[in-house]
């Protein structure tokens, strides 16, 4: 079928132009090149058939499927949704010819046996049929198209018009995508909270989200409440932070104020290198490297590391986001401008001094925001915990120093997210819905943070602009 | 601001340095180099960190590039080959007795059935393969490179365990005792080895010990407890029933106080052992799995494996049959050590006595690991590839490419050229600027609720991936492409349009092209990223185990950084090998990425 659009195309695209020319030959002035009129014919053409392509195969589709089940007797009749899928499976087992052998056949009920004989029927008439049709609009519109042309036509207006709009759809895709995140996010949480009340999602101490296999026993429902992966993302969060914040921004400070030229052109694509390496990678060498010496180191001094331990997986996570903190301070402090610096100097004050007093005074807003878009990656940052920083919730308690115990496994939010997700669901299930609901919260706080952090950036490059 | 700066005092008259003065720009100075080396430290611990990880990598990944094979005359027996139903030979036991066939000594009905082991199960299908491919072969004897376990390869990368050999001086003489062997030697060569025993022994005292007084502050705490547990008791009177709190406590803690005593005796009496046999250098001792393993090699390769030793004889079992008994001149025999215990590696003494034979045969080959690239995911980590990976990846990079490409420079073009400064187009700006630091998972819940469960698009499919990925590299797209047509100068569509080009005509005919180096830059850093993610992948499906290489955009796929998450779960240590070795080729591909991005930058960069 794409052929088919792609050969028309063309073909309307030259037909279109050779009309063109003929006009230019011709008397009076032609409006506009003949090209354009090349292509206002092939997009003429384009547009309907693509329309055609994207909605064809989703109403036969549905249209096959309900003959399909028509056929089948009265006992295979699925029962609902779920039942409907698996015998529309099996159906297009049949169609398909796979099974050839009689034994491979035999296992199928007669009926259903006849019912993927309809349904490779339909679909192969359904096939010729979109093609057929296809040829049809595209000669057609084609047709239509080629009677406007004229030698006053404004090919060239009307092209412009619909490239514009093109454009335009393509822009709005970025806002479409936001209100998709919104809504998938927002309905699913919604669902949940129906079964799940807010307050003990939000405030409730206990997550263990597994449901259990029969209804009638007793916790089927799980326990939903999110306090123990707050408490595990922010303390991973804090640990990188506290590596990334210093690191970066005395890197930053260094590449902006001190380093030479030759330092720069050295240090920047180092940074570079360890900004592309791949989340993943990062939690390979967290879990199969840094863990084990953190559980060594700490044996040494008789401490007790876990395994999986929040201090593992935030460090590594520090260590990832020093160049993100780094590039972002760099360019901030870069934005200052330098007749403060000249003005500092001139005081007598040192070069580090004039960073301390002037420099970084000046560029603190920036700084700030800086720090909350690394705050907000580290939040989101999924893989290094994954594979780090363990699965487990662990127990909350008003004993601060076990809770935000650093040695311990801990679990996030993303952590969840992606194990509650990952492998087959039931997508009614509160366990699948939860994952949803933390989503919620994830999307959120960071969007905040980022409007926020943003906004605070903008304002700030105005101010020296 | 400026009133922040430090002030420096001003001074009448002349001016003077004091004492105080100096002293004061002296620490001001140190504070200034202080502040640089900061600075510079801060860098060097990025520089030194990637530097780790980067050799860390190399180091682990490295043995996954290498296979060994052993070459084996295979006796392709007509009467277990059916030549009309060759796939349903039995090709099992022709492989098993080839190898059978090197170790005419082996003859206990447990070795025989271990050493096939020692091969991959590839080694059975590739006999398969050949003789399906070659039906006049059946009958021949024909020699064929087969694969080595995944522990067997290990153990010949050296990865298992240490070999060292232990140098020797003097002759030994072999004499059959009832349930082994036992040699003795004319130079001290044993007593070496029985040193090296017993420094072992004192090491697992130490740490013994520390355990013990573990205990010992454990045992103390109960012991404090257990007044205050009694006296509670005492206070709730004679008529409080045994399930009250305070008597529970008492029994839990006498439990505990009883189990840790006996522990306690238990490692006591261990390290009163280990003591005495540390004290008495002379004293004989057994070697068990726990500690390091040592051989005797003879010659026409007999080995005995020691399992007893003294100052100046060893006892133990033959591993490969001894030959004769009597003496053996120095020079003829030779002693190693496997310094891990047998106990702590997944190849046991047999398995490694076996590999060595047939090392020092020379019938072991190694060479690269070219199925690595060749093959799918698999169960068995000798012949786990990435091939599926590396085909899912491209699969998916192509539909996020062709998707995000197109749509990222339209809207590139339609915000920096076309758009009326209004509400809508700022909103727009907003939106992907927020959008560009969404944390991508979240991207996966969108694919899973829109792309899955509402357009009900196939599962795991490299289709619904680059959807995903499209929508997560759109943002960077589209800012490194405003970015790029922002550095057009004006001039140039102020010509265009001065020629009397319509606006879209300056923009597609003369500034597009101009900034197209750019745009390319920018999609490549932009498609680097999405090779490199996997959280979004996760949330898809895309982590199913999936053997097959995808044959299609809608097959069930996997991209390599899932495939690195998935190995990297797996216990094995040759797993591990492959995971690093995974990441090493995902590495390469995203550094050959950013080289055609900088070349681009470099090549066509202009300065207006």
């Amino acid at each position: 079928m794409l052929v088919l659009v792609a050969v028309l195309v063309v073909l309307a695209f030259f037909y279109g132009k050779s009309r063109g020319s003929a006009f230019g030959t011709g008397e009076g002035k032609l409006h506009s090149l003949p090209y354009y009129h090349g292509y206002f014919v092939a997009l003429m053409v384009a547009i309907p058939l693509l329309i055609l392509t994207v909605l064809w195969p989703a109403l036969s589709a549905f249209y096959i499927e309900s003959q399909t089940l028509a056929v089948l007797p009265a006992d295979l009749q699925p029962a609902n949704g779920l039942a409907r899928d698996a015998v529309m499976r099996d159906i297009r087992l049949l169609a398909s010819g796979v099974l050839s052998d009689p034994d491979g056949l035999s296992a199928y009920p007669q009926g259903m046996r006849a019912a993927g004989a309809v349904f490779a029927k339909l679909q192969s008439a359904s096939g010729w049929l979109q093609i057929t049709i296809g040829l049809l609009v595209g000669v057609g519109s084609a047709m239509l198209a080629s009677r406007k042309l004229s030698t006053r036509f404004r090919a060239r207006n009307s092209v412009e018009r619909i490239f514009l709009a093109v454009l335009i759809i393509c822009s709005a895709v970025a806002i479409l995508t936001t209100v998709g995140i919104v809504f998938s996010v927002i309905f699913e949480t919604l669902r949940f909270f129906a079964k799940v009340p807010v307050t003990e999602f939000l405030f409730g101490t206990q997550w263990s989200p597994q449901t259990a296999l029969r209804v009638d026993q007793v916790g089927s429902s799980g326990a939903f409440g999110a306090v123990p992966l707050f408490i595990g993302t922010t303390l991973v969060m804090l640990i990188a932070m506290c590596v990334a914040g210093p690191i970066g921004l005395f890197a930053a400070i260094y590449m902006a104020e001190y380093a030479s030229p030759r330092a720069r052109s050295i240090a920047k694509p180092i940074l570079e290198v360890l900004a592309g390496i791949p989340t993943v990678v990062f939690g390979f060498f967290a879990a199969l490297s840094v863990a084990p010496v953190m559980r060594r180191w700490g044996e040494s001094v008789g401490l007790e590391v876990a395994s999986e331990s929040a201090l593992a997986a935030g460090i590594v996570m520090g260590v990832m986001i020093i160049p993100f903190m780094s590039s972002l301070s760099d360019d901030v402090i870069n934005a200052v401008p330098q007749s403060l610096r000249d003005g500092s100097y001139a005081m007598g004050a040192t070069r580090s001094e004039t960073v301390k007093r002037v420099v970084l005074p000046a560029a603190l807003p920036g700084i700030v925001s800086a720090f909350m878009l690394s705050v907000s990656r580290a939040v989101g940052e999924t893989m290094i915990v994954v594979m780090a920083a363990g699965l487990a919730a662990h127990a909350v308690s008003w004993d601060l120093i076990e809770t935000f115990n650093p040695l311990q496994a801990v679990t996030t939010v993303t952590v969840q997210i992606a194990t509650l997700l990952v492998g087959d669901q039931e997508f009614e299930s509160s366990k699948t819905l939860s994952a949803f609901a933390l989503g919620f919260v994830l999307f959120f706080f960071t969007l905040i943070l980022n409007m926020i952090a943003l906004r605070v950036v903008a304002r700030f490059k105005e101010q020296y602009d | 601001m400026t009133d922040m700066a430090n002030p420096v005092p001003a001074r009448a008259g002349r001016p003077q340095t004091t004492v105080i003065d100096a002293a004061r720009l002296k620490k001001r100075y140190r504070a200034e180099a202080r502040f640089r080396w900061y600075g510079i430290a801060a860098i060097g611990f990025a520089c030194g960190f990637l530097v780790l990880l980067l050799s860390d990598i190399l180091l682990k990944g490295l043995p996954a590039f290498e296979a060994n094979t052993v070459t084996l005359d295979v006796m392709l027996d007509d009467s277990k080959i059916d030549a009309d139903a060759i796939s349903k030979g039995n090709f099992n036991s022709i492989v098993n007795n080839a190898i059978r066939a090197q170790f005419p000594g082996v003859t206990s009905r447990s070795d025989r059935r271990a050493l096939p082991k020692l091969l991959s199960f590839d080694a059975v299908d590739k006999v398969r393969r050949e003789v399906i491919a070659n039906p006049s072969l059946i009958g021949t004897t024909r020699s064929f490179d087969l694969k080595l376990s995944d522990e067997a390869d290990l153990f010949l990368l050296g990865m298992s365990t240490d070999e060292f050999d232990i140098p020797v001086t003097g002759s030994v003489s072999i004499e059959q005792i009832e349930d082994g062997f036992r040699l003795t030697s004319s130079g001290n060569d044993f007593a070496g080895v029985l040193a090296r025993v017993k420094q072992r022994l004192e090491t697992r005292r130490d740490r013994l010990s520390l355990d013990a007084s573990k205990l010992e502050r454990v045992r103390d705490r109960l012991a404090a407890e257990m007044p205050v547990a009694e006296a509670a008791v005492a206070e709730a009177g004679p008529e409080a029933t045994d399930t009250h709190p305070a008597k529970r406590r008492l029994a839990k803690l006498q439990a505990d106080t009883s189990s840790v005593a006996a522990a306690l005796a238990r490692l006591k009496a261990q390290t009163d052992e280990l003591s005495d046999s540390i004290n008495n250098p002379t004293r004989a001792e057994t070697l068990t799995s726990a500690l390091p393993s040592y051989f005797v090699r003879l010659p026409e390769k007999g080995v005995v494996k020691i399992a007893g030793i003294g100052s100046d004889y060893i006892t133990g079992q033959a591993y490969m049959p001894v030959a004769a008994t009597g003496a053996v001149a120095a020079g003829n025999w030779s002693l190693v050590e496997y310094s891990q215990p047998e106990a702590d590696r997944r190849i046991n003494d047999r398995e490694i006595i076996w590999l060595t034979s047939l090392r020092d045969a020379g019938m072991v080959k190694s060479g690269f690991n070219w199925p690595f690239f060749q093959r799918g995911d698999s169960r068995e980590a000798e012949v786990a590839g990435v091939l599926g990976g590396m085909v899912g990846s491209a699969l998916t990079l192509l539909v996020t490419l062709l998707l995000s490409l197109p749509i990222g420079v339209a809207a590139a073009i339609y915000l920096e050229e076309f758009a009326p400064r209004n509400r809508l187009t700022q909103l727009i700006e907003v939106n992907i600027n927020n959008l560009a630091a969404v944390p991508s998972i979240v991207f996966g819940l969108l694919g899973l609720a829109v792309f899955l469960n509402f357009f009900g698009l196939p599962r795991s499919s490299a289709m619904v991936g680059g959807m995903v990925l499209a929508l997560m590299t759109l943002p960077t797209i589209i800012i490194a492409s405003r970015a790029a047509l922002r550095a057009v100068p004006p001039s140039i569509r102020e010509g265009a349009l001065g020629v009397g080009a319509s606006h879209q005509q300056a923009v597609f005919h003369h500034v597009l092209p101009l900034a197209m180096p750019g745009i390319l830059t920018g999609t490549i850093i932009g498609m680097a990223q999405a090779l490199g993610e996997t959280a979004p992948l996760l949330m898809i499906g895309m982590v199913a185990f999936i053997v097959d290489v995808p044959g299609g955009f809608s097959d069930a796929a996997t991209v390599l950084p899932v495939q690195i998450f998935l190995w990297s779960d797996l216990p094995e240590a040759a797993f591990q090998a492959k995971t690093a070795g995974a990441i090493m080729v995902l590495l390469g591909f995203l550094f050959l990425m950013n080289a055609v991005a900088v070349v681009l930058r470099k090549q066509f960069e202009r300065r207006w």
